[in-house]
């Protein structure tokens, strides 16, 4: 082995400590390349939508099930840190960590008896939950504000360090973020990890292969509720307002459509799709009216071509081209 | 009475459509509030009366769900579920756009089918209106029945559900099933539009709430069974009007999912599934 060839063993051994060292860097400059705050604001709500996103495709793509309620676990993180740390004036951060463990108790007796059963019955009991969440945010109104949203939550702070405005705001949402990719990257290439893969890929086989398989599903959909609900808290101290309309179904479906875009079950893709599907809006603005067509045509164009996600998918479309064209000058 | 007639016909297109292919078909939700769309164009964009309109109505969706199947699922040669899935939720997503673009965004009135005298049976007042639902769905389930029983496509449908593999054997085309529960599916969706719409008043997410509440229905009785999906929503109907009646009519909406979910922890199963 020549020194060219272990520089590349070198990159492909660590390629995913690279690459995050490398994204981390650029998020850090981040900040400075790009001084608007709208376009700031944009980037941290990219965040806090991978954060969801990477939650709900572990589910999705380790367990093989569709949660349709997600934007009800981000709704009830931002709606469980603003009354916390509004109507009743605790401290912010543990308020955070209280509703999270709420969040995923609830997610626990929403999920155990869905999960139990064969099929796609958690989709359903998903959507339901996320229905009823929705409906009391609306309608209990002397608590959550109703339709027009509560205001006036606190921005979180470390000491004297409050994070107030879109520069600090970005390093605390991304290094979250970059926390619970980094805890994705590693459990998926996990002896728990790859116990799911296989679940994913054929339940039957994962069992008798010994993988407690519905365990296995319930402390997944725990855990993407877990960080459903902290995205939510952050959103509700970055905005200082929440009100119902950013956590209907159409929220879910959307965050199942990140899921799809950036690739089931692909870590890397979850940042991908999340940053496509919300930057979207800004870049089609003149198309208002077909937003809803432009979405559903995105979902439905990218499983008919590319299953496996946007990502994967055009590497593998490249990949087959260079292997044609190697066998034809062969 | 008369939702649950409604969400019994959306759950017996949720249920022909899970039967041959195992999914859940998002787009059912839509089927509704298009039948609806269809009706009010055909009373005054075009100008039919209402016994012509309601059939053209349910025709045209019954076309709409062959296009749906043949143009959104059959391409994606998929036998994955999850890709199924997501591929009807993109299709939804697809017809609520359209919809919003042909018809625009506003709240529609249908008028009813037959006026809005209260009809006197036995003593007790009831709107035309709900009389008629009461009629026509019983009279779609009964065809729907007979269809499945004397029909050959419809004992096809049948022989695809039991399994899939061994119909294909036999010489079934079930390809053309799929796409055949798919129309019925329309059909159903379609015909629940056009019967709900003079009540609920019309707009393009009209179908969203009542279309899941009929899968709540559909699961209530037991995913897959037809007898299942009519007990369902009927019982569903009777206990959300029941509950609008004594606990309060604000959560109206959230108690077919609050009994959802008490079926998922109770009986898995529904009430009459095997």
């Amino acid at each position: 082995m020549n020194a060219k060839d272990k520089l590349f063993y070198f990159f492909y051994l660590h390629r995913t400590g690279l690459t995050v060292l490398a994204l981390s860097t650029l998020l850090i400059v981040w900040p400075l390349i790009v001084s608007n705050p709208y376009n700031l604001g944009l980037s941290n709500l990219i965040a806090i939508h991978v954060l969801v996103v990477l939650g709900l495709n572990l589910f999705i793509g380790y367990t093989g099930q569709i949660s349709l309620g997600h934007a009800a676990f981000f709704a009830l993180g931002a709606y469980g840190s603003a009354l916390g740390s509004t109507t009743f004036g605790l401290p912010a951060w543990p308020v955070m960590i209280l509703t999270a463990l709420a969040v995923a108790l609830i997610a626990l007796t929403v999920g155990l008896p869905a999960l139990k059963l064969s099929g796609h019955y958690l989709a359903m009991a998903t959507l339901g939950f996320n229905i009823v969440v929705y409906t009391i945010l609306i309608q209990w109104d002397t608590v959550t504000g109703g339709p027009s949203g509560f205001a006036g939550i606190p921005y979180l702070s470390i000491g004297g360090l409050v994070f107030d405005n879109e520069v600090r705001f970005h390093y605390l949402v991304w290094i979250f973020a970059m926390l619970c990719l980094l805890l994705s990257l590693n459990l998926v290439r996990s002896g728990v990890g790859r116990g799911l893969a296989a679940l994913a890929e054929d339940e039957t086989a994962a069992a008798v292969l010994g993988v407690d398989t519905r365990t296995a599903k319930v402390k997944v959909f725990v855990l993407s509720a877990v960080f459903a609900s902290l995205a939510g808290s952050l959103f509700a101290h970055c905005y200082t307002f929440v009100s119902p309309d950013s956590f209907s179904i159409f929220v879910s479906v959307d965050f199942v459509i990140m899921v799809v875009v950036g690739g089931m079950g692909s870590i890397w893709g979850t940042l991908f799709g999340s940053a496509l599907i919300t930057l979207l809006p800004e870049w089609i603005e003149v198309l208002e009216n077909y937003k809803d067509i432009v979405h559903g045509l995105i979902l439905v164009l990218i499983l008919l071509f590319m299953p496996r996600g946007l990502v994967s998918g055009i590497v593998e479309m490249v990949r087959t081209r260079i292997a044609l064209s190697r066998q034809r000058h062969a | 009475m008369t939702s649950g007639a409604i969400y019994a016909l959306i759950a017996l297109g949720f249920c022909v459509v899970h039967n041959t292919m195992g999914i859940v078909n998002f787009t059912q939700v839509d089927f509704v509030s298009m039948g609806g769309m269809f009706m009010f164009t055909g009373l005054f964009w075009i100008g039919l009366p209402v016994p012509l309109a309601l059939p053209a109505a349910v025709g045209i969706m019954i076309l709409v769900g062959m296009a749906v199947e043949r143009l959104g699922i059959r391409p994606s040669r998929s036998q994955n579920h999850l890709v199924l899935i997501f591929l009807t939720i993109g299709l939804s997503i697809i017809l609520r756009g359209l919809m919003k673009l042909v018809w625009g965004k506003n709240r529609m009135a249908v008028p009813p089918l037959m006026g809005e005298t209260p009809v006197r049976i036995a003593g007790a007042s009831i709107l035309p209106q709900a009389l008629a639902i009461l009629v026509i769905t019983a009279l779609a389930i009964g065809l729907l029945m007979l269809f499945f029983r004397c029909t050959r496509l419809g004992l096809a449908m049948r022989g695809v559900a039991s399994n899939h593999n061994a119909a294909a054997i036999v010489g079934i085309r079930v390809g053309r099933v799929k796409a055949a529960s798919f129309a019925l599916a329309g059909g159903l969706g379609g015909l629940a539009g056009v019967l709900v719409t003079p009540i609920t008043t019309l707009s393009y997410d009209v179908g969203v709430l009542l279309g899941l509440k009929g899968f709540a229905a559909a699961i209530l009785g037991g995913f897959g069974s037809f007898p299942g999906a009519v007990l369902g929503g009927v019982s569903l109907g009777l206990l959300e009007s029941l509950s609008a009646g004594y606990l309060s009519s604000a959560y109206k909406d959230v108690t077919a999912f609050v009994v959802l979910l008490l079926v998922l922890f109770i009986r898995p199963k529904g009430l009459l599934g095997r």
